[in-house]
């Protein structure tokens, strides 16, 4: 067969299948307008067609039109028009139009301090159905980030984010016949068993980030917190109910050395103060490095400019290909994980808004979003087969598995020591050797007094 | 069952549309009020036209001035005697935390060191390069070459640096920094560059005076030009040596330039703080005064401390700037 009736077949194929997804495009709308099968799905929210509800948000395009897509049968099916309102202005302007009379009907909360100034403040609580929704399909620390400081819960968990993954290469761990470790201690064992191999560094960190310099040492002391001391005290320390110099601190930030401070894990201290963390990353693409620990987001960075190819951890034969284990707990069967996530309040109580609150917490539209890709959520009833991106999988199992789910802390603490003192002195404690117990005092001393 | 309505689907010029109707509507508010002011001046009588006169033409600068300078400086200096939020007045603690903390003895002898070094340096380097490339044939293209960094922004100077001093410490993985390369090419052992102080903010001012020492040139350069020819003959006459020349004619002949470029780079080193913040973020012992001050307002949104850096900062600079105009006023009534 020449070359060029090969080309001619591929040519049809295109010009068929483009044809077909024409035909697809238009047929779509016919059905919207005609009826769609599964609309008995949607019998609980009837009653509401013709309305429209408002959701304010920070999520844009492209992102924005992956929700869209997933509201279609729901439109569809109830009559209620989901008008998605995206703009990065968000966290100035909901304040305006709240105060101004012209708040949104539904507004996706990036983060929990935003929540609560609009606890008693605009925000409807949330109706007995989705409370029990939450209830039945989040975790009770889910729950809580949705409850205002007045002890009300208003708005329902939508999308989340999670810090604690290890990041490795399959193939490098194949071929040197490690095993991913469930505990602290095999995390260590594991770690001593690539030093005295000679050749792989066990352990990459870089902490540079430019003015921000130091926060990924903020996430490794967060993370080993959850795990040397319980969610209580977590939350003790970011509220400073305990001193920064706490003891149970001290423990944390001893562990952290353990590994960060280890020159036979890392190589030379000092140099992650002046490694970016993008460049942090790069060591276990290229094989000069085991373990690396970051949050999701290393994985599009590592393969947009280092080469890397995002993995299952069954792949152990793709060169440059890498994918995360959870960063274990003391024990086995301690799995708290670190992360983030959005939140959605109502400031109206209209039925429509409800049934679309109460829509956007059940396992059926978490499924519908996750399926479309590139995002995940906390929600229990999230099937990981709709998952398809291999980290986000793993995410999901962290999340499910959580025995606590805490926000990042540096983020909740006052900015004096959150983007400040915090990020400082981590860098201080690898970069100058500073001692913990130094770091440890110089935070506290800058903590801001009321 | 109804047509579902999607996102508004937004074009481009949906967007650009009122953006450009609120534009030409500024643009023509702005020229009426114009026009206006000019009719009115015609028609006035001719005192009233006189001062009109002033008015229509200083009145847009020192509006602008008004909203651009001097609201923000008495607003920068009533939240320095604020509380982090602006919500409180706490009288002098800002400045007294700003005399205080640990760290500051090392920003502020860091800001020394810089506002010493940078303009000696730059106006050194600058100088010997414009006196040794006078009269020289083709000095256009190494006066470009040299002048080239100018054109490129702090932060840009900062990140091509910061590549210049990248320092790999896992031999197994390729080394990228410059200077680092050089040094293991003469087989000396590299040092991570900018963790070490002091040597770190040397060698961040070095970014400084390669940026700077292209204007000294240049100003520098134009002012010899003004020396007259028939000085340059008569000592060529008396058969005085180069050094001589430079140092009995040259240097006398343009001591106010120098002046006027010694102080308008030691404003600019004050006032450094991209430079530091792309390449150490102001760790490892290299913080200056203006990026704390950033830092202070914008990362740790406390407006009273950073504003009072601002204030500190804005008062170590007025005497140089009172002397940098003094000099200018001599210079123009000695001509």
């Amino acid at each position: 067969m020449s070359i060029f009736r090969r080309r001619a077949i591929g040519l049809g194929v295109i010009v068929t299948a483009s044809l077909l997804v024409l035909a697809g495009c238009s047929s779509e709308s016919d059905s919207a307008g005609g009826g769609t099968e599964n609309c008995e799905a949607y019998a609980e929210y009837a009653g509401n067609e013709g309305t429209t509800v408002e959701i304010y948000t920070t999520i844009i395009s492209p992102e924005a039109d992956l929700f869209v897509q997933s509201f279609q049968e729901f439109q569809d099916c109830t009559g209620i028009t989901i008008n998605w309102n995206g703009s990065q202005e968000f966290e100035a302007q909901i304040s305006v139009r709240v105060e101004g009379g012209t708040a949104p009907d539904l507004a996706i909360f990036p983060q929990p301090g935003l929540l609560a100034k609009f606890a008693g403040n605009g925000l409807v609580p949330a109706p007995a159905k989705v409370a029990d929704s939450v209830d039945a399909n989040y975790t009770a620390d889910w729950k809580n980030y949705g409850t205002g400081p007045d002890g009300v819960f208003y708005a329902a968990p939508l999308g989340a984010n999670v810090k604690s993954f290890v990041w490795y290469s399959p193939k490098t761990f194949a071929d040197n016949g490690w095993s991913i470790p469930t505990t602290w201690a095999e995390l260590l064992a594991l770690s001593d068993e690539v030093a005295a191999g000679g050749d792989i560094q066990p352990w990459c960190a870089g902490f540079g980030s430019g003015d921000a310099t130091g926060w990924v040492g903020t996430d490794w002391m967060e993370d080993l917190m959850l795990r040397f001391s319980d969610a209580a005290t977590y939350d003790a320390w970011v509220s400073h109910d305990i001193a920064f110099n706490d003891p149970k601190v001290q423990t944390v930030i001893d562990e952290a050395a353990k590994i960060l401070k280890n020159p036979d894990y890392v190589g030379d201290v000092a140099s992650i103060a002046t490694t970016t963390f993008q460049e942090g990353g790069a060591g276990i693409v290229d094989g000069t490095c085991a373990m690396h620990r970051q949050a999701s987001f290393i994985g599009g960075i590592l393969a947009a400019d280092y080469g890397a190819t995002i993995v299952n951890p069954e792949d152990t034969d793709v060169e440059g290909g890498i994918t995360t284990f959870y960063f274990p707990g003391v024990s086995a069967d301690q799995t708290p994980a670190l992360g983030g996530g959005e939140f959605v309040g109502a400031f109206s109580d209209r039925p429509e808004v409800q049934a679309v609150q109460h829509y956007l917490t059940t396992p059926d539209w978490n499924n519908k979003k996750a399926a479309l890709g590139g995002w995940f959520s906390a929600n229990l009833g999230l099937d990981t087969a709709n998952v398809a991106d291999p980290v986000n999988k793993v995410a999901v199992e962290i999340l499910q598995n959580a025995t606590t789910f805490r926000f990042d802390a540096s983020d909740l603490m006052p900015a004096a020591v959150g983007a400040g003192s915090f990020w400082k002195e981590m860098t201080a404690w690898v970069a100058e050797n500073k001692s913990s117990k130094a770091v440890l005092d110089a935070i506290e001393a800058s903590w801001p007094a009321n | 069952m109804k047509l579902t309505a999607l996102v508004p689907q937004r074009s481009l010029w949906d967007t650009v549309l009122p953006n450009l109707v609120m534009l030409g509507s500024a643009i023509a508010a702005f020229l009426g009020i114009i026009f206006l002011l000019f009719v009115l001046a015609e028609r006035s009588p001719n005192k009233i036209q006189n001062i009109l006169k002033y008015v229509v033409f200083l009145a847009p600068a020192a509006v602008l001035l008004l909203i651009g300078l001097i609201y923000p400086a008495i607003r920068t200096l009533i939240y320095s005697f604020m509380n982090d939020d602006s919500s409180k007045f706490i009288g002098f603690e800002n400045y007294v935390w700003a005399f205080t903390i640990p760290e500051i003895r090392i920003v502020l002898r860091n800001t020394l060191i810089w506002t010493i070094l940078v303009p000696v340096l730059a106006t050194g380097t600058g100088l010997a390069i414009a006196y040794m490339t006078d009269r020289m044939k083709r000095a256009a293209v190494i006066k470009s070459l040299i002048f080239m960094p100018m054109a490129i922004s702090f932060v840009g100077a900062g990140i091509i640096w910061r590549f210049v001093y990248t320092y790999e410490a896992n031999l197994k993985r390729p080394e990228i920094g410059l200077l680092s390369s050089i040094w293991r090419a003469m087989e000396w052992e590299p040092r991570n560059w900018l963790l070490e102080a002091p040597l770190n903010t040397l060698l961040l001012i070095v970014v400084m005076v390669w940026i700077q020492t292209g204007f000294a040139m240049v100003v520098l350069s134009a002012a010899m030009k003004n020396i007259p020819d028939e000085i340059i003959e008569a000592s060529l006459l008396d058969g005085t040596s180069n050094w001589r020349r430079f140092t009995k004619i040259t240097i006398p002949m343009i001591r106010a330039t120098i002046v006027v470029v010694l102080t308008t780079i030691t404003i600019g080193t004050l006032k450094v703080f991209d430079i530091v913040r792309t390449m150490t973020g102001g760790n490892f012992k290299t913080n200056v005064i203006a990026n704390e001050m950033y830092s202070q307002s914008f990362r740790q949104m406390n407006y009273g401390t950073g504003s009072a850096l601002a204030i500190i900062l804005f008062i170590a600079i007025i005497p140089i700037i009172i002397y940098n105009v003094r000099q200018l006023r001599l210079e123009r009534t000695e001509r």
